[in-house]
């Protein structure tokens, strides 16, 4: 970009990775000429702890809970891939007791991370107090997944052939709880954020990606549907017990930050009702199976398998080759959170040192995920 | 209720006796208990100055917890109200951190200077009836003369810094306090048609007489606590400490003692913003039954909460918009009000 303004002297700033809104420890350098940004160039790697040799090193089972490390807002789901591409290869069939319960965690804790992911967007536009009210329903989410399985955040709730617990009367009122309190808040988050002038000012027309954008950069979960292209693994490629029920999958058209605050407030409303229903089905199902037939020591037969699942921030892969042994030759995870990120050295340059912000935040990313 | 009222009055009257008395024992000329009575003036003013700030960094927080749906600080004293006082001690106890490549004499003059433009402004206010330490012909004029000078330490504080968040931080505090400098005058001037004086204890008097002029000047008022959250730099317009974008702005080198004074010089800022508003716009100190400067206290108390509440409720602005919000929309208002008022003044009279 030309430097308009010859009296004016570019200089790089450095955003983080010791920084209070890179979420974590993303590196943004990036080029500014006053406060306009002429380049940015996202920096990763601070938090990495080799996820992939990890688990390569230790025993199928051992490796499971490092899975949760991934997306650390929504451990369960990071556990599903790796459990269906592992059962890919053994050939063991899920009860749908223990598939139902995979879906219900998932959701509950979906629902949890879009929490974080709206609160933490809002706050980063400087309204501080809006990241409390999402956090208290997160905490009700969370209070759930610990009646179920006994931990708050890194759960490590699903096992290979099933779920390590089964739904008992605590989770019923914890879930009750959730229930209850969630409609009442999204109608009050509703009125506080939506309408105000400033947060509409900041957030429209600001980081705006194209449906084409969005596709050739490999965007997926919610920041690919507020661009306008309505694909959801839930419904396009269902995995568990998905194609049982029916949902709503919203898109946004216009792409913009705006619209990505947007996509995620619909979403929630998805994802409650689908709690619902599949609470509704679990209930039909009391007293199943919740594990399948797994032997003691897994010895996972050679081959290779990949499954692919709709996590809160996108679309999670995980490909594992196995040459017989206990544990896996190579895992490799597909990262949601690492190729929507790679989008941002093209949309932020042009924008306002502000709005580099209001873009980190609202693709709402976990770099635990990018950095693996 | 008279002694009451007149309290602070009685006591600087006793202390001019005392160094009257003190004067003619020694010998010296009697002229001289008035210097004697600017440093006792001096000394009230920095006692407010510090127990503002005290008393409203712990109220903010305690009102912070409140929206957010939280207890807020709870532990140290009644219910926690003896926080700041923890924090202020934390604070001086601090390693001093100065930064390698800072400008050492401007860092340390701009925390120390941080203080200087509230209480030279705070001499000019009104607190109570005969409560003015400096009674000017033109006080509202030195209040919005001094009042400007409160970015000053903290450009320098932004320069001397040399840290790239500090330097644009404090291009935002001069970028911002110019541009808001102009709509807020224009408010004050709007007051000072209706009155006719620019004696800000005549203002109040005016308003005794007739009405509070937040009711002739409903806009000016509104306008005026806009451009006094802007000159302050608070949210929603704390662009520059932006935490979420810079970091802290131009803060981010300070620490210790040093960022205290900041942190307390901002609050002090706010309490002479909130005490002319309550001067020009709600009838200064005066009011039935209670002693004029509780009034005072009381309606400074009002604004303030209300400036706490506006932060914690909005996003912050971008500084763009900022600007645009300045010169589009603040300023035509206000040349409008000022017209209005011009026109109806001059049909009145």
């Amino acid at each position: 970009m030309q430097n308009l303004n010859v009296n004016s002297e570019r200089y790089t700033l450095n955003m983080g990775p010791q920084h209070p809104s890179t979420h974590g420890v993303l590196r943004i350098v990036a080029d500014f000429d006053g406060e306009t940004c002429v380049s940015a160039d996202p920096q990763i790697g601070y938090l990495h702890r080799g996820m992939e040799k990890l688990l390569e090193s230790r025993t199928y089972v051992q490796g499971m809970p490092y899975t949760d490390r991934l997306d650390y807002l929504a451990g369960v789901n990071n556990n599903l891939p790796y459990a269906l591409a592992v059962e890919k290869l053994l050939g063991v069939e899920i009860p749908e007791r223990a598939s139902l319960l995979r879906m219900l965690s998932c959701e509950i804790m979906r629902l949890a991370s879009y929490m974080v992911g709206i609160g933490i967007y809002i706050m980063d536009l400087g309204a501080v107090s809006a990241v409390f009210y999402p956090y208290q329903q997160r905490e009700y989410a969370l209070e759930v997944m610990s009646a179920l399985c006994g931990a708050r955040m890194t759960q490590g709730y699903i096992r290979f052939g099933g779920v390590q617990a089964d739904w008992n009367e605590q989770c019923d009122a914890a879930l009750q709880k959730l229930l209850d309190e969630f409609p009442p808040f999204l109608e009050m988050y509703h009125k506080l954020v939506d309408e105000n002038e400033i947060f509409l000012h900041r957030t429209k027309g600001v980081g705006v990606v194209t449906a084409e954008q969005a596709k050739a950069y490999g965007l997926t979960g919610a920041n690919l549907r507020a661009s306008g292209v309505s694909y959801d693994l839930r419904r396009d490629a269902p995995y568990c017990l998905y194609d049982r029920f029916k949902f709503k999958v919203p898109v946004q058209q216009a792409g913009d930050c705006h619209a990505r605050y947007v996509q995620r407030m619909e979403e929630c409303e998805v994802i409650y009702q689908l709690i619902k229903d599949i609470y509704a089905a679990l209930k039909e199902t009391e007293g199943g199976e919740i594990m399948g037939k797994v032997p003691k020591v897994l010895r996972v037969p050679a081959g290779e398998a990949y499954a692919q699942t709709e996590n809160p921030k996108g679309i999670m892969g995980c490909m594992v080759a196995s040459d017989g042994k206990t544990n896996p030759l190579r895992v490799h995870f597909r990262r949601p959170s690492f190729d929507n990120i790679a989008i941002y050295s093209e949309l932020m340059p042009g924008h306002k040192m502000a709005d580099l912000v209001t873009i980190i935040a609202s693709f709402d990313i976990v770099l635990g995920e990018i950095d693996a | 209720m008279e002694f009451v009222n007149n309290i602070f009055v009685n006591i600087a009257d006793l202390c001019r006796a005392l160094f009257v008395w003190l004067l003619n024992l020694l010998g010296l000329p009697v002229g001289l208990a008035e210097v004697a009575m600017v440093a006792v003036y001096w000394l009230g003013i920095v006692i407010v100055c510090v127990f503002c700030a005290l008393f409203y960094v712990i109220w903010e927080r305690k009102l912070a917890g409140y929206i957010q749906r939280r207890p807020g600080p709870n532990r140290l004293g009644p219910n926690g109200w003896f926080h700041t006082v923890g924090d202020a001690i934390k604070l001086v106890m601090k390693e001093d951190i100065v930064p390698d490549g800072a400008d050492k004499n401007v860092h340390l003059l701009a925390a120390l200077l941080a203080f200087v433009p509230p209480m030279l402004a705070l001499a000019a206010m009104p607190f109570g009836e005969g409560m003015t330490a400096l009674d000017l012909e033109l006080g509202v004029v030195y209040i919005m003369a001094v009042t400007t000078l409160a970015s000053l330490p903290v450009l320098c504080a932004g320069y001397a810094s040399n840290n790239k968040f500090a330097m644009m931080g404090a291009m935002r505090v001069v970028n911002q306090a110019i541009s808001y400098e102009v709509p807020q005058a224009l408010c004050i001037l709007s007051v000072i048609m209706v009155a006719g004086t620019f004696n800000l204890n005549q203002i109040i008097d005016w308003q005794t007489g007739n009405i509070w002029l937040v009711c002739l000047q409903p806009v000016a008022f509104v306008v005026y606590l806009i451009t006094a959250l802007a000159e302050c730099n608070r949210a929603p317009f704390d662009l520059p400490e932006g935490e979420s974008e810079l970091t802290a702005g131009v803060f981010t080198e300070y620490s210790g003692m040093r960022y205290a004074l900041f942190y307390l010089a901002e609050y002090c800022n706010m309490f002479v913003a909130a005490g002319l508003a309550t001067t020009l716009f709600l009838g200064g100190f005066t009011g039935p039954f209670l002693p004029g400067w509780v009034w005072f206290l009381l309606k400074t108390f009002v604004i303030m909460s209300f400036f706490i509440w506006v932060r914690w409720s909005f996003p912050r602005i971008r500084a763009d918009h900022v600007l645009t919000f300045c010169w589009k929309v603040l300023v035509p208002l206000m040349l409008a009000n000022v017209l209005v008022t011009g026109v109806v003044v001059y049909l009145l009279a």
